[in-house]
């Protein structure tokens, strides 16, 4: 008994050392998970997640203080990537933070614009260009389409239009082959 | 070099499907009368759109360059007969997706008159100057693919071409355009490609027709013997898709081109006869891409061959074949394996267009319930890429896109022989289709949240330096402010600063005191003297 | 909305299934002249079974009824497994057996084109474990027994398990060749004096190898269709004889010759119509080699070292489990790349 509880015991320390040399030695420099949680977030840098862009949100998530189910541009799919990435079960999105929108570019009232430059200063990609009383215009390739540049505008000259289908853009459905349903009859 | 003694390989693979090429072969082609309205779109080819040169209600002549080639893969469109612009707008085009796209529309003068065009004098001719002049001349692969036929005429030092070969199996059932064009103007066919061949600096030409066109066949050989050109034409047994290119290819010269790579690193180059011809016309008459020739066939009262001009309406195409007959339901532009259906009668006709099928019910009868996949393999016995159809099925079905790539989906040419072949009835190439789109629309969202975090990341980088930079300065200001210590000095420094803008101030000399009436001068004469008082006060 | 390719062959899963059934007709005759209307009656209890099982459960699945019903399938599964049972089997052990193969083998895992396991076989494997003695018991030849059953004989056999006055159990079954050699092997004789057994024809069992003869034609019938494809039958028939033929040449009187395996026990059934069965089976060409060339290793293995007579249904099985592993290392090579 005594002899089975000391080659117990002996052994947990024995391991626990090999596991503390090992994390030690083969210490990881930065976090990798954070970095692949990151690669599947959307990179829109909106900040509906509650956190103040799609980094801190991984890191949160990586943490364990944030769920995987408060990015909307993500959508479903995204959430169903988390839940693969770290193991656990998908769930719906929360709607606290709000619901998946078609994705859409902000788009600068030209007519409107005062030049006040604090739509610039909220852009998380720096994808408005203009100057103090200049007007500003929005590098459509470059917005994610976050609407963070919507509430500071002081004159609302700032819209969102969702992308519309092009020829260069367009995809093929899935293909949708109704399985008609036949009425049992005689069987056999 | 591998000259070709008529010996033919092999691909594995392939179908017979019917082929109702004969329907479309009794009549000699025929001309589309001029219509009064065109439309022509600017996305005729792959690769960039083209620049528009025009505006609306501008004159302009058949022939005349209306949107030049921009970007290193793109493609010319022409006047195709003379007359007015009246539009520069978005009409829908001949695509699957019946989306609109942006088009000139012209209005036909009815005179259809040329623009003064000359021939080139192409053996005098730096190559550089007439690829330029070839890209200005619109032509884009007629077989279908319409990739921009100077690009490919283009020499590269990297992979010399050896092998030039004339694609002329047109594989693809009702299709009948090329065989046609083959029997009645095989001479400029192989003046083309005699002028490609000279192009590309290959030493070898070779024709590959399918043992389904013997009159083709016949007028190729006679004119390769009139002609004296080296050039071998290749009869190969019908197979569908002996007539996609890399099929034709591995059948002339038994190599495979590499699937991520371009026929040349195999020193083989490879057009369509149809191509060759048109090139010829700009070479030899300097006429620009302005007609084309287009099968009309199925439940039409008078199929055939059509010579038509570029953006003749759909609607004007079955006209001129003698109208539908009853009971037609669609129209499918191209072949039956590859083709699609078109989202409207008014749809211009393209570069791209070989071919329109008006159909019915029971030419194409709707596809009977789609049953589970059996795994039976008949598509992988069809496949003429060797790719396993039914693991793409599987995999694209259940949008596991990444498996399917690596099963490559990307090798898939969408011939359609598997779904022909199908016992269980299932889509198979739709489902293809639907897997390529999705992942390439997966990659550019990658690809733009990529760019996003950059950005982001820079940017948060620039906020964090400019407050250090600012942080610094502060720091540098109080530091000197500390050295310099003495207040006399600075006070010294103030009071010199005040000096001099006082000194200023009196030397400037108001520019509209001078030439005023007496009344205003009077005025500011008073103004002046009760400034000068104030500033007596406060001094 | 129509997408291209705008027209396909004729073909469908019924016609194929029905052409396997079609190919199966000639086993079926060779086999009714061998052992007697008995068989017939199997065939039509397991084909009524499967029916019913099938509509029953796409009904449950919420499935459309019909299109499944007339794919064949169910009915391809009743025939093969009616055909390795003993043909006078009780109809219950019929009926049990096909419920076992439509039901779990195959509705449980999807239904059509879903299973895993060849259904007809695990139908098999199931009566064998449960009644063995039963699903070891067959008729003699009938150009051996004295005792011929009637049509009506037979059907009262198969119902009632009742035999006419004056005809013992004895005289109307005997132990199939594959079990006599079995169990006289063990006995230490040598083949050369089992096989003077009187039910022992000219390759194999007598009336056993003209039924194998008649499968085989049904078989290249099968290739002449391209229903299926040369490479599973002959990678099957070839591995089997080769290492039947290799043993035998060593040790004759201990190893049964390739031809005794070849046309004996339920090896031309397997060449062509079990082994062939395209849902359970590799898919790959080289694949399909290797898939066959498993299933006739483990069958003459079974057949010479196992605890049951024949081999086939556990083999079939066995390499059944390797078939995504089989399929995913034998991708063929795709036109242009180099591998």
């Amino acid at each position: 008994m005594t002899a089975a509880l000391l080659v117990m015991i002996g052994l947990g320390l024995l391991l626990g050392l090999v596991l503390g040399v090992a994390a030690l030695k083969f210490k990881v420099e930065g976090d990798p998970l954070i970095e692949q949680i990151d690669a599947i977030l959307p990179q829109t840098q909106c900040g509906q997640c509650g956190y103040p862009g799609c980094k801190p949100y991984a890191t949160a998530i990586a943490g364990g203080e944030a769920d995987i189910n408060q990015c909307p541009p993500g959508g479903e799919a995204g959430v169903k990537m988390l839940a693969d990435l770290l193991g656990v079960e998908p769930k719906p999105l929360n709607a606290e933070h709000g619901v998946p929108k078609p994705k859409s570019v902000a788009v600068i009232d030209e007519n409107t614009c005062i030049g006040c430059t604090l739509c610039i200063q909220a852009c998380p990609v720096d994808a408005i260009l203009g100057a103090a009383k200049q007007m500003h215009t929005i590098i459509a390739a470059e917005c994610t389409g976050c609407e963070l540049c919507l509430a500071p505008c002081p004159v609302d000259c700032i819209t969102m239009e969702p992308l519309g289908e092009d020829i260069a853009h367009w995809k093929w459905r899935y293909p949708v082959v109704p399985l008609k349903v036949i009425p049992i009859q005689v069987a056999a | 070099m591998s000259l070709n003694l008529g010996q033919i390989f092999k691909f594995a693979g392939g179908v017979h499907p019917p082929e109702h090429k004969v329907e479309s072969t009794e009549q000699p082609i025929r001309t589309v009368p001029l219509p009064k309205t065109l439309v022509l779109p600017l996305r005729q080819h792959i690769g960039h759109i083209p620049k528009i040169l025009v505006k609306v209600g501008d004159h302009v002549l058949k022939g005349q360059l209306l949107a030049e080639a921009h970007g290193h893969v793109s493609a010319a469109v022409h006047a195709s007969t003379s007359g007015t612009i009246t539009a520069i707008d978005e009409q829908v085009i001949p695509h699957p997706s019946g989306l609109p796209d942006l088009s000139i529309t012209l209005q036909a003068d009815g005179k259809d008159e040329w623009l003064k065009h000359a021939p080139l004098d192409y053996q005098n001719m730096e190559r550089a100057e007439l690829i330029r002049r070839i890209a200005e001349s619109g032509i884009v692969g007629l077989g279908g693919a319409t990739f921009p036929t100077h690009v490919k005429l283009r020499p590269d030092a990297r992979h010399p071409v050896t092998t030039l070969i004339l694609n002329g199996a047109e594989c693809e059932p009702y299709i009948t355009c090329d065989d046609l064009l083959m029997r009645e103007r095989a001479d400029e066919i192989i003046q083309g490609a005699a002028i490609m061949q000279r192009l590309l600096g290959s030493t070898e030409c070779l024709i590959g027709l399918e043992d389904n066109k013997p009159q083709a066949v016949a007028a190729m050989n006679a004119a390769v013997a009139k002609a004296n050109f080296n050039a071998k034409v290749v009869v190969v047994p019908t197979l569908y898709p002996s007539g996609d290119s890399r099929r034709l290819i591995a059948l002339l010269t038994g190599k495979e081109s590499p699937a991520k790579g371009r026929t040349t690193e195999i020193g083989v180059q490879c057009f369509n006869v149809a191509t060759a011809q048109t090139l010829y016309r700009f070479i030899a008459h300097g006429e620009t891409v302005v007609s084309r020739i287009v099968t009309i066939t199925g439940n039409v009262a008078r199929p055939g061959n059509y010579d038509a001009l570029l953006g003749t309406s759909v609607r004007d195409l079955l006209q001129a074949a003698g109208g539908i007959r009853d009971n037609t339901d669609d129209y499918v532009m191209g072949g039956p394996m590859m083709g699609f259906s078109l989202p409207s009668v008014d749809v211009p006709m393209t570069k791209a267009m070989n071919c329109v099928i008006a159909s019915t019910p029971s030419l194409f009868p709707l596809a009977p319930m789609e049953m589970p996949c059996i795994r039976c393999v008949a598509c992988a016995d069809a496949c003429p890429v060797n790719l396993q159809p039914q693991e793409l099925y599987w995999y694209s079905k259940s949008n596991n896109l990444e498996k399917a790539d690596e099963y490559q989906l990307f090798d898939c040419i969408e011939c359609g022989c598997c779904s022909y072949v199908c016992p269980s009835h299932i889509p198979l190439v739709q489902y293809y289709r639907y897997a390529k789109s999705e992942t390439i629309a997966q990659d550019r969202a990658k690809q733009a949240a990529d760019q996003a975090r950059i950005r982001n990341e820079e940017r948060l980088e620039r906020i964090e330096r400019e407050k250090q930079e600012r942080a610094k300065k502060h720091a540098e200001r109080t530091a000197k402010a500390e050295t310099a210590g003495d207040d006399n000095e600075k006070k010294a420094a103030i009071e010199a600063a005040m000096a001099r803008a006082k000194a200023q101030k009196e030397t400037v000399i108001p520019q509209n005191t001078e030439a005023v009436s007496p009344t205003v001068a009077a005025e500011i004469a008073s103004v002046d003297a009760a400034r000068a008082k104030a500033a007596e006060k406060t001094e | 909305m129509k997408f291209s390719p705008f027209f396909t062959t004729n073909t469908s899963v019924s016609v194929v299934m029905l052409k396997v059934m079609l190919a199966l007709v000639p086993g079926i005759i060779a086999y009714v002249w061998a052992f007697g209307y008995g068989i017939v009656v199997s065939l039509i209890l397991a084909s009524a079974t499967a029916l019913l099982a099938e509509a029953a459960v796409l009904q449950l699945r919420k499935r459309p009824v019909m299109p499944f019903l007339l794919d064949g399938s169910a009915l391809v599964t009743a025939w093969l497994l009616a055909l390795a049972l003993p043909p006078l089997a009780p109809w219950w052990l019929v009926v049990v057996g096909t419920l076992f193969a439509i039901i779990i083998a195959k509705h449980l895992y999807g239904g059509l084109g879903q299973n895993p396991f060849n259904p007809a076989m695990i139908g098999y494997a199931v009566l064998l474990i449960s009644f063995p003695a039963i699903m070891t018991q067959w008729p003699a030849p009938l150009e051996l027994t004295s005792a011929k059953l009637s049509f009506v004989d037979q059907w009262h056999y198969i119902f009632n398990r009742a035999l006419p006055t004056g005809i013992g159990l004895d005289a109307m079954s005997s132990a199939t060749p594959l079990d006599y050699l079995k169990t006289q092997l063990m006995l230490h004789h040598p083949i050369e004096t089992i096989a003077q057994a009187k039910f022992f024809g000219t390759f194999a069992g007598k009336g056993a190898d003209i039924v194998a003869g008649a499968y085989l034609l049904g078989g290249l019938y099968l290739l002449h269709q391209r229903v299926i494809s040369w490479h599973i039958p002959t990678a099957f028939l070839v591995t089997l004889a080769l290492i039947s033929g290799v043993f035998h040449l060593v040790n004759p009187a201990q190893f049964a010759s390739p031809l005794f395996h070849l046309f004996g026990g339920a090896t031309m059934l397997c060449a062509f119509f079990i082994a062939t069965d395209p849902v359970s089976g590799a898919t790959t060409p080289n694949g399909k080699l290797i898939f066959a060339a498993g299933i006739a290793l483990l069958t003459w293995l079974i057949r010479t070292y196992g605890g049951y007579p024949d081999g086939v249904a556990f083999a079939v099985l066995l390499m059944n489990i390797f078939v995504p592993l089989i399929d995913a290392n034998t991708q063929p090579r795709v036109f242009g790349h180099s591998k």
